[in-house]
């Protein structure tokens, strides 16, 4: 079965992903404050479910994912985000 | 010591524009009766919700932003709770960099009007 595998002939070389640095967003663009008031905003931070992505996909530093969380859950208290929800994007 | 406040409250849908005007005029009385300085109000009316509250889908959104002693923002969560048109609240405190930005968010609010 191995001996298969190396049959197969790439015509150009599978690129394994280059290691993209990840940057916090908000270190960048020096946001200070985030509201929890518009929705739109938040919904780049959360999956089609609407959970909070994890900071290794986002990359934010620890420090403002925590703000990102808690004013996620402060709109989704607010009804302004759903708790959970299919295909929200 | 007079911190800020911001409050975004939901009330039923149910209720007449007249009495949507009341409930909030009777939480800014509140306010006021404890010495609170209210800075900004916004309506931002009739939105339909994420999900369900009181099986009802929509709710008319009510913001708040007012200066305040710590004992007045005690009375007015007990007086959200006690009133029944009103299906959801939050009070949360403006600590520096939120009150920048509300100050800019006026602003823009503002502008946009004149």
């Amino acid at each position: 079965m191995a001996q298969a595998q190396s049959e197969i002939r790439y015509l150009t070389p599978p690129t394994v992903d280059t290691k993209k640095k990840k940057y916090c967003r908000f270190k960048k663009s020096g946001i200070k404050y985030i509201d929890y008031k518009d929705p739109e905003f938040l919904k780049k931070f959360l999956n089609e479910q609407g959970k909070i992505l994890p900071r290794r996909i986002t990359g934010t530093s620890l420090k403002y994912q925590r703000r990102v969380a808690q004013a996620v859950k402060r709109a989704r208290h607010l009804a302004l985000l759903p708790f959970v929800t299919d295909l929200m994007k | 010591m007079m911190n800020q406040y911001e409050t975004v409250f939901i009330m039923t849908p149910v209720l007449s524009d007249q009495q949507m005007k009341e409930t909030v005029e009777k939480f800014k009385g509140v306010l006021t009766q404890h010495g609170a300085e209210i800075i900004n109000e916004e309506e931002w009316g009739l939105k339909t919700l994420a999900y369900p509250i009181q099986k009802k889908s929509t709710g008319f959104y009510e913001l708040i932003e007012f200066k305040a002693e710590p004992e007045a923002v005690a009375k007015l969560e007990i007086a959200f709770r006690r009133d029944e048109r009103v299906i959801r609240s939050l009070v949360v405190k403006q600590e520096k960099y939120a009150a920048e930005y509300a100050a800019k968010r006026r602003n823009k609010f503002n502008k946009k009007e004149d």
